[in-house]
C-alpha cells in the first residue's frame, strides 16, 4: 500500500483521534502510530500568557514541512505521517501542533516523529506572538532548536 | 522583484510586501538587506541586525551569498518560532 500523507495549516483545532483513524483506516500493515501535540503554555519563565498568535508564510510553510515529511518517509520505513500545524490566536491549553507518525514497527515511528518536530520548530516558517500582562512581544528562537534540529544530520 | 516581510520584521518595515527594484550592484541577499537598511528609517530598524535577519527565494531558505538573479519572491523574517 503505498503510504498515507497529509499537512494542513488550518486556524481550526484538530482532533487527534480522528486524524489517528485516518492515518489507519483500512490498512493492516500498521503495528505503531506515534503521536506528538504541541500545547500552548499558560506561562513563560514565571510570567503568565493570556494567548498565542501564530504567524505563518503561506506557500513555504507547506512547502517546508512537505521536504521535512518526504525526507522522514525516505528515511524510515513509515506507512503514513500526519502534520496539522494551527495558526492565529490560540489560548493556553489548546493545541497547536500534530505530528502522526505510523510504521510497522515503533522504533521508526518514534524516531521519524521526533526528527518532524525538531526540523518543524527550527526551519518551518512561523512565528509565535506571545500576550502578557506586560503587552505582547514577539518570541525569540532558542538555541537549543537549532540544535535539536542539526543533531539528525550526524551520523 | 516581489519582496516579502514577517512578524517583527514586517512590524518594523511597516508593510507586508512590496515591488521593489534595486540596482544592478546589488547582486545577494545580504546586498540586498545592505541595501534594503538604507531605504528609510523603517527599514534600517528592520534590518539593524543583518546577521539575525532569514531569508527565503520563491519559498526556499537561503544564505546570504545567495543570488537573487532570477527570483521571483523574497523573503525576509526572524528566527521561526513554530511548532
Amino acid at each position: 500500500m503505498t503510504a498515507h500523507m497529509t499537512i494542513r495549516i488550518q486556524e481550526a483545532d484538530f482532533d487527534i483521534a480522528r486524524e489517528i483513524s485516518a492515518l489507519t483506516k483500512g490498512r493492516t500493515d500498521v503495528g505503531a502510530v506515534v503521536s506528538f501535540s504541541g500545547v500552548c503554555r499558560g506561562s513563560e519563565d514565571d510570567q503568565s500568557v493570556s494567548a498565542l498568535t501564530l504567524e505563518h508564510y503561506p506557500g513555504m510553510a507547506e512547502a517546508e514541512i512537505a521536504r521535512h515529511a518526504e525526507t522522514a518517509m525516505s528515511r524510515w520505513p513509515l506507512t503514513g505521517l500526519t502534520v496539522i500545524h494551527r495558526v492565529g490566536r490560540i489560548s493556553p491549553g489548546e493545541n497547536i501542533v500534530l505530528v502522526l507518525t505510523a510504521s510497522r514497527h515503533r522504533q521508526a515511528a518514534f524516531q521519524a516523529a521526533e526528527f518532524l518536530m525538531d526540523y518543524l520548530k527550527a526551519n518551518a516558517p512561523f512565528w509565535k506572538r506571545e500576550e502578557t500582562a506586560a503587552g505582547t512581544a514577539w518570541v525569540d528562537a532558542r538555541s537549543h532548536d537549532d540544535a535539536a534540529a542539526a543533531r539528525w544530520t550526524k551520523s | 522583484m516581489k519582496v516579502k516581510y514577517f512578524a517583527w520584521v514586517r512590524e518594523r518595515v511597516g508593510k507586508s510586501e512590496e515591488t521593489i527594484d534595486p540596482p544592478a550592484n546589488v547582486r545577494t541577499v545580504g546586498d540586498l538587506i545592505a541595501w534594503l537598511a538604507r531605504q528609510g528609517e523603517t527599514y534600517a530598524h528592520a534590518f539593524e541586525k543583518p546577521l539575525i535577519i532569514r531569508a527565503a527565494i520563491d519559498h526556499t531558505h537561503v544564505q546570504p551569498d545567495a543570488a537573487i538573479a532570477g527570483a521571483r519572491e523574497i523573503a525576509f523574517f526572524p528566527p521561526m518560532t513554530g511548532g
